[in-house]
């Protein structure tokens, strides 16, 4: 299924939930948040949030700034 | 020394160093880190952006910094509206699991002062929520009132245009701030070198946030000691109680018993 992820079409596994989406990138999921739809998904929901073909996800994390 | 049970407390947290400090602009995470550890800043600043999807190579923050030994203190910087910046509070919230957020919401690129109006809407939003709102503000009394009357737990008056190295460019709106704000007050921005930092502090600010000064100076490691210093020194001239300023001499050595 095709999602915006981060900005950028993306194409990702059909039924995938979020902590599927963050270890096919490897993305330790400890130090992200991540956004659906304008959504957070909380962390203790990532193995059970489904993602749907359209879906905006956004995986932010902290960087350096003042 | 006399500053033993000096302690900043923001939101009930206890703080030993008053000097906060960002983690952007630095040439290498390596650098960064002995900047941190060398200033003793107990809360340091970060930014939240999108993780780099296309590149995974890159090393993260994170693995640079103790969340255990420092207070992370995400910043909403980019930010325009009041709804960006609680958008991206709600994302650090998530990441981070602490409810502390440097709030700014700027107005303009070139000058990168606050829209104030904006900040307002999105502090009272984000006190409503829970979060420990510390908001970068311009350094104007009435502001930082309305501010600390919603219940922000600090307020960060701009010393000068963040990255300018100016100073505090206005200390008389600053000592206004002083008496008026009982929540601490802590210059964000402005301060170009050790003795910026200095007049802060003895201007009785609680703290002071730089982030330029220290990564863009030519020795970082160096200015981070310095201001360190710096801001133990102002802090102790402060609460030393300066003399007054006066316009003409007064004679250090005593007068009498001078040689005919």
């Amino acid at each position: 299924m095709r999602v915006m992820l981060n900005g950028e079409p993306s194409e990702i596994k059909d039924s995938s939930t979020v902590a599927d989406l963050l270890d096919s990138l490897a993305i330790g999921r400890e130090r992200v948040a991540v956004e659906v739809n304008l959504d957070i998904v909380p962390k203790a929901m990532y193995d059970t949030h489904l993602l749907s073909d359209g879906d905006k996800i956004e995986v932010v994390h902290f960087v350096g700034g003042g | 020394m006399a500053l033993e049970n000096d302690k900043l407390i923001i939101a009930g947290r206890e703080f030993n160093s008053r000097l906060m400090v960002g983690t952007g602009k630095y040439a290498s995470f390596q650098q960064m880190a002995q900047a941190l550890e060398i200033s003793g800043a107990e809360i340091i600043t970060v930014a939240v952006r999108r993780v780099n999807i296309s590149d995974r190579s890159k090393e993260s923050l994170l693995d640079y910094i103790d969340p255990k030994r420092y207070t992370l203190l995400p910043n909403t910087a980019g930010c325009y509206t009041a709804d960006d910046a609680v958008r991206t509070c709600r994302l650090a919230r998530e990441a981070g699991l602490s409810d502390f957020v440097k709030l700014e919401v700027l107005g303009d690129e070139k000058t990168l002062f606050p829209d104030n109006e904006e900040l307002l809407k999105a502090a009272k939003i984000l006190v409503k929520e829970g979060f420990t709102v510390l908001p970068y503000t311009s350094d104007d009394v009435i502001m930082c009132r309305k501010l600390e009357d919603i219940g922000c737990a600090a307020v960060m008056p701009l010393g000068a245009p963040i990255g300018s190295g100016l100073g505090i460019r206005n200390p008389y709106n600053i000592r206004i701030i002083l008496e008026t704000i009982k929540v601490p007050v802590i210059v964000d921005a402005g301060v170009g070198s050790a003795s910026d930092a200095a007049i802060a502090m003895e201007l009785g600010c609680d703290g002071v946030l730089m982030n330029t000064a220290i990564a863009g100076a030519q020795d970082p490691i160096a200015m981070a000691e310095a201001m360190k210093l710096a801001i133990i020194a102002g802090r102790l001239s402060y609460k030393a109680g300066r003399i007054p300023r006066k316009l003409y001499a007064n004679a250090s050595s005593p007068v009498e018993g001078l040689l005919a």
